[in-house]
């Protein structure tokens, strides 16, 4: 089985600024994907040559095995993407829209997918209603429907929430879960890093155009930062064998670092050896904002 | 091919939508030009023996609006497409690049031949125009279009701004189209303007189409036809390779 997403030494500048330097990158069918980076950091650049927006100077891409570049119609009709920018048509209503689209990838009579689409996106009431005279909110959801018009195995969502309310955001989710588990693999990039946390099962972190962490979501929250204990003492002073653990001193808090539960044990032990009270305890897991930072600050060392 | 079909399907349906500004306008500001210039010219000049001045002009203002409309359909869908965004609806599906370039010259093509059939269906109630060779003048409209059509093409994809296609208008078309027989024959001009007007497309797109009303023309209308191929033929290879390239439509 190919895979979704092949990216082989990509590279791509713009005048002296290298969008992408050296991308290597492979998502498997299935997956749920998030690309992560601070702003210019080379995602949608990475998502545009992967559509064929843009051409890199190197490398090669392929969607599910077919080659963005020589087999680029087979390969555009495995895509389906939500590009960031808030644009649309202004001739045309929701449901022209969709059509049009739908027509553009060679499909007649796509009618009760197109139907089902602007159900589950919430946009029935809206379906003959012209594109000008809809709310950012609802012109995202139609970008949404149109990535998804041709049924694609592969789709990218381009910073798809941005913008975008809570209830909008959580029924968008709820969908492209299903479409996950229904086969379909899923790429996302999102400033909300929790929402990368809790849908996605791997991660590839960009920075400069360069990949600098590429891992499942789990290993990367376990690998950086780990967890640590935030206690208040009795009295109010760490013993000096903890002192190495300490990652922060707060109003009478210590934070320490733990390697893993048992450490929380050796902690307790040093306190009661030195008759220490704990007045307060509570357990920190580390997030992706946490391995994040971690992983953009280490790069720039 | 249904990519196709719906492209250009979408191409009409633009224009079609906002028809009044996009046929009917262009209609009346046709109709204008006939009133004044008939009104003012037709006693002084008779360009070809047994044909009123006021028969002459039909079929170039005629023409005019043909090309000018052409022009304008593909160049201005393209370069709105490209300063909201939209293009990217038509650049990310598996469109090859004779699809695209097919589309919006056969749309084009489309609103030329609307005007044209406009200009032509109003005037006849009025004037007593003659149509000796209907096929040569359907030739020509139609070759003409695609010409600007296409034209309007790389016009769309090379402008960045609504400044730049509007000086490709003003600067280009304007001048061709006006200074290409429209008004009058070129037999009424200086040996040295009769020359140049000889290197302009515009004069034998126009004095071809009129051939096929009054079967009299300043030149053959084999010759005519023979350079509009031609310059059709070079414009759309133009248009397919700049298509191929992604030129400014893929980074």
């Amino acid at each position: 089985m190919s895979s979704a997403i092949q990216v082989r030494q990509v590279h791509k500048h713009f005048g002296a600024v290298r969008a992408l330097d050296g991308v290597d990158l492979e998502v498997k069918q299935g997956e749920f994907f998030a690309l992560l980076g601070p702003n210019g950091a080379g995602k949608t650049t990475l998502i545009n040559t992967l559509a064929g927006l843009a051409r890199a100077d190197r490398g090669e891409l392929r969607v599910m095995g077919y080659d963005v570049v020589r087999d680029y119609r087979e390969a555009r009709r495995a895509l389906g993407v939500v590009p960031q920018e808030l644009v649309f048509d202004p001739f045309f209503t929701v449901r022209e829209t969709l059509e049009i689209q739908s027509g553009y990838f060679g499909l007649r009579a796509n009618d009760a997918w197109i139907d089902e689409v602007i159900a589950r996106l919430d946009l029935t009431d809206k379906a003959h209603v012209n594109m000008r005279a809809l709310s950012g909110g609802m012109k995202r959801r139609v970008l949404v429907a149109q990535a998804l018009v041709h049924k694609p195995p592969v789709i990218v969502l381009d910073e798809p929430t941005a913008g975008v309310d809570v209830e909008l955001r959580q029924g968008l989710w709820g969908f492209i879960r299903e479409l996950n588990r229904a086969g379909h693999t899923i790429v996302l990039t999102t400033h909300y890093l929790e929402e990368a946390e809790t849908l996605c099962s791997r991660i590839a972190m960009l920075k400069q155009g360069r990949i600098v962490a590429l891992d499942t979501t789990h290993n990367l929250l376990n690998r950086f930062s780990g967890r640590s204990v935030r206690l208040k003492l009795c009295p109010g002073h760490l013993p000096p064998a903890l002192k190495p653990l300490m990652q922060e001193q707060e109003s009478g808090c210590y934070t320490l670092a733990l390697s893993d539960y048992p450490a929380l044990e050796r902690v307790l032990a040093a306190l009661r050896a030195e008759g220490v009270q704990v007045q307060e305890l509570e357990i920190l897991q580390a997030d992706l904002e946490d391995v994040f930072i971690q992983i953009m600050r280490k790069r720039e060392a | 091919m249904t990519g196709f079909y719906t492209l250009l399907y979408k191409e009409l349906l633009r224009f079609w939508k906002v028809s009044f500004q996009t046929i009917v306008a262009p209609l009346i500001t046709v109709l204008l030009y006939l009133l004044v210039f008939s009104q003012v010219l037709e006693e002084h000049v008779q360009p070809y023996p047994g044909v009123s001045y006021t028969a002459f002009l039909i079929p170039g203002l005629a023409m005019m609006a043909v090309l000018q409309n052409a022009f304008a359909n593909s160049s201005s869908s393209l370069i709105q497409s490209k300063i909201t965004g939209n293009i990217v609806f038509v650049l990310l599906p598996p469109f090859a690049y004779w699809e695209m370039f097919l589309a919006y010259t056969l749309a084009a093509v489309a609103r030329g031949l609307a005007v044209g059939a406009g200009v032509y269906l109003f005037t006849i109630g009025f004037i007593d125009l003659p149509l000796k060779s209907p096929l040569w003048a359907l030739m020509f409209a139609v070759l003409g279009s695609a010409l600007l059509g296409a034209l309007g093409i790389v016009a769309g994809i090379w402008a960045e701004k609504f400044d730049q296609l509007a000086a490709f208008q003003n600067f280009l078309i304007m001048p061709l189209t006006f200074l290409s027989g429209v008004f009058y024959s070129i037999h009424s001009l200086p040996p040295f303007w009769q020359e140049l007007s000889r290197l302009n497309p515009f004069f034998f797109m126009i004095d071809g189409f009129r051939y096929g009303f009054f079967g009299v023309s300043d030149i053959s209308p084999y010759a005519s036809l023979a350079i509009v191929g031609g310059c059709f033929l070079g414009i759309s290879l133009l248009t397919l390779w700049l298509l191929k390239i992604g030129y400014k439509l893929r980074s």
